[in-house]
């Protein structure tokens, strides 16, 4: 798909993600925007998969380990035709295959349950390592959010790629500077992240996560990574509520769904009324 | 005696799955000389890795391994793989149902010298309470063979307790282990002794002690703590109407609470719990700590004279 494209589709994810939220009246919203140009590059363009076979053991895997974009990853899914888009208004809803975080027992197309923060990477490198066993190039891809990085496993499983030469891993961190209880900088510090992760035995590069003229081609650089290189990372700089701009850069809309009068004009910026 | 070490079948038994199955593969943070995956290890080094002192990291990546088709076997002492990665076990293992077999050694207080850091009390309640785990204790060394059989032909998590001291063998004939059954190792009418791992060789002991004061105590092995069979526990206390329980662990959320837990709900009968009662803890050699916490036939055989009492 080309960037025109993908910017479009990227554009119906928004508006997804912010129906879905609105509708279920709870969930993540500023994560799951700030994502959404991501998740369009790795599910419309980068990755290798089968929407009718989901198990194709030749598929690229993704791991959600900021589980709570969600909204993200089911419409991603849902507009890949995983499962059919009415579906993604049953978000949150008891009985729902839709749960809050990513439940792979219930959900089509999603590869590991995530949720709760730090662990995804551990995941994503066990993996790589049964991949590599069966001589399977298939990539990895993980993503994390920059707050994330403050729990203490994403270190501990950052090493292990980095020692196993886990080439097939990549991670992505949504770098959008806040957390749910303000900037990230304020409520515990992760920087300088660039050279933590060099200094962890990383390829790392850092991209506007809005632009896929950047985007595509970091993610693409995995395909490039033998079965036992150095890992990679890109860091994403992105905007939380990207898109809307009622919610952009507000950590106060971390966890909160968009009210009716926020829903609306954030549709009529996104040009869908 | 005849003693045998779990650890020591699980090294030598994943050692030859190993040899079987090619997606049998193990992880262990830095304790394979003693959790005995050293063994695998030397013949697989390509299926074997060491994750460092990260057991959170090692809980996860098995389940990545486990999502690549892989049957993971992931070690270390049982205090840091249930209580260290429990919200990892929970999360990434249990919730989403991944074929991944914890076997975790030095289980329970017998662990020694290392004392309360390295002992465990809590593991099995940690592991019990999760939904989706099958959680197991051999109760010897042959036992455990079969449990590691079981392991590997049945899909799905779970929690394997082994210890470093060594048990006595009770199984000499051989042991068929079945997920979801206790088995009754010796007959009685009195009253029951429910037991898992190394009490239960002390509740055969104390049967003994008691078939000599004319009591007659039947002795039953529930080396599967979860899922436990309920109706043999259920049919013990209607057919002996007193119940024991024996265990290496708190009387806190292990086996004593099980039982009390099905017979509350079923067949209440006095029931006595010989467990740690509620402590960290300590170190000493192994036979003085199951003295000193209480864990012994003879605490057994007093146990078994109180619930008679009451019994009436």
């Amino acid at each position: 798909m080309d960037y025109e494209g993908l910017r479009e589709t990227a554009r119906e994810m928004r508006i997804n993600i912010l129906r879905m939220i609105h509708c279920a009246k709870s969930g993540h919203t500023g994560g799951s925007l700030s994502a959404a140009d991501l998740m369009t590059a790795l599910y419309f363009h980068v990755m290798e998969h089968r929407p009718g076979e989901p198990e194709w053991p030749g598929r690229d895997r993704f791991v959600l380990s900021k589980g709570h974009a969600a909204p993200a990853l089911y419409s991603a899914l849902a507009m890949r035709g995983y499962f059919d888009a009415k579906e993604l208004m049953t978000l949150r809803r008891l009985n729902s295959r839709l749960q809050g975080h990513p439940d792979m027992l219930r959900t089509r197309g999603v590869n590991a349950s995530s949720g709760s923060l730090g662990q995804g990477l551990s995941i994503a490198n066990g993996m790589a390592m049964g991949l590599r066993l069966d001589g399977n190039e298939a990539a990895v891809f993980v993503m994390l959010g920059d707050g994330e990085n403050q729990e203490g496993q994403v270190w501990e499983a950052a090493m292990t790629a980095a020692h196993f030469r886990l080439g097939k891993v990549l991670a992505i961190v949504d770098n959008n500077g806040l957390q749910i209880d303000g900037a990230v900088k304020d409520v515990m510090g992760i920087e300088p992240l660039a050279q933590k992760w060099d200094s962890f035995g990383w390829d790392v590069e850092t991209v506007d996560g809005h632009d896929f003229g950047r985007i595509i081609p970091a993610l693409l650089r995995v395909r490039k990574k033998g079965l036992h290189d150095r890992p990679s990372v890109v860091i994403a700089r992105t905007i939380k509520g990207k898109g809307a701009s009622v919610f952009e850069g507000k950590a106060k809309y971390h966890g909160v769904a968009p009210s009716d009068q926020e829903l609306e004009a954030a549709l009529q910026e996104l040009g869908e009324v | 005696m005849e003693l045998l070490g779990t650890r020591d079948v699980y090294g030598e038994v994943l050692l030859e799955l190993g040899r079987k199955n090619r997606n049998i593969v193990a992880l262990d943070a830095d304790l394979s000389g003693s959790t005995m995956t050293k063994l695998f290890a030397k013949e697989f080094p390509e299926r074997f890795f060491n994750i460092g002192v990260a057991e959170q990291d090692m809980t996860g990546t098995a389940a990545g391994l486990a999502l690549a088709g892989k049957i993971p076997f992931v070690s270390s002492f049982a205090i840091f793989a249930s209580g260290r990665a429990w919200e990892q076990v929970r999360q990434a293992i249990a919730y989403p149902r991944l074929n991944v077999k914890i076997v975790a050694s030095h289980g329970g207080i017998c662990v020694g010298e290392d004392g309360a850091s390295h002992q465990t009390v809590e593991d099995l309640g940690l592991m019990r309470i999760i939904p989706n785990m099958t959680v197991i204790v051999p109760a010897d060394g042959v036992e455990m063979r079969s449990i590691m059989q079981t392991a590997v032909e049945t899909a799905g998590p779970f929690f394997i307790r082994t210890s470093r001291m060594k048990f006595p063998v009770i199984y000499s004939n051989g042991a068929s282990f079945r997920i979801g059954k206790g088995d009754v190792v010796r007959e009685g009418k009195d009253l029951t002794v429910i037991a898992l791992g190394l009490m239960v060789s002390e509740a055969k002991a104390a049967a003994e002690v008691l078939a000599r004061k004319g009591i007659s105590a039947r002795v039953v092995n529930m080396s599967c703590l979860k899922p436990i069979d309920r109706e043999l526990i259920a049919g013990c206390a209607r057919e002996t109407g007193a119940v024991v329980t024996a265990e290496e662990h708190s009387v806190i959320g292990g086996l004593g609470s099980a039982v009390a837990e099905i017979l509350s709900e079923t067949y209440p009968v006095p029931v006595r719990m010989v467990g740690v009662k509620d402590r960290f803890g300590t170190s000493g050699t192994a036979p003085e700590l199951l003295d000193y916490y209480g864990l012994t036939s003879r605490d057994i055989v007093s146990a078994a004279e109180e619930v008679l009492a009451r019994k009436g």
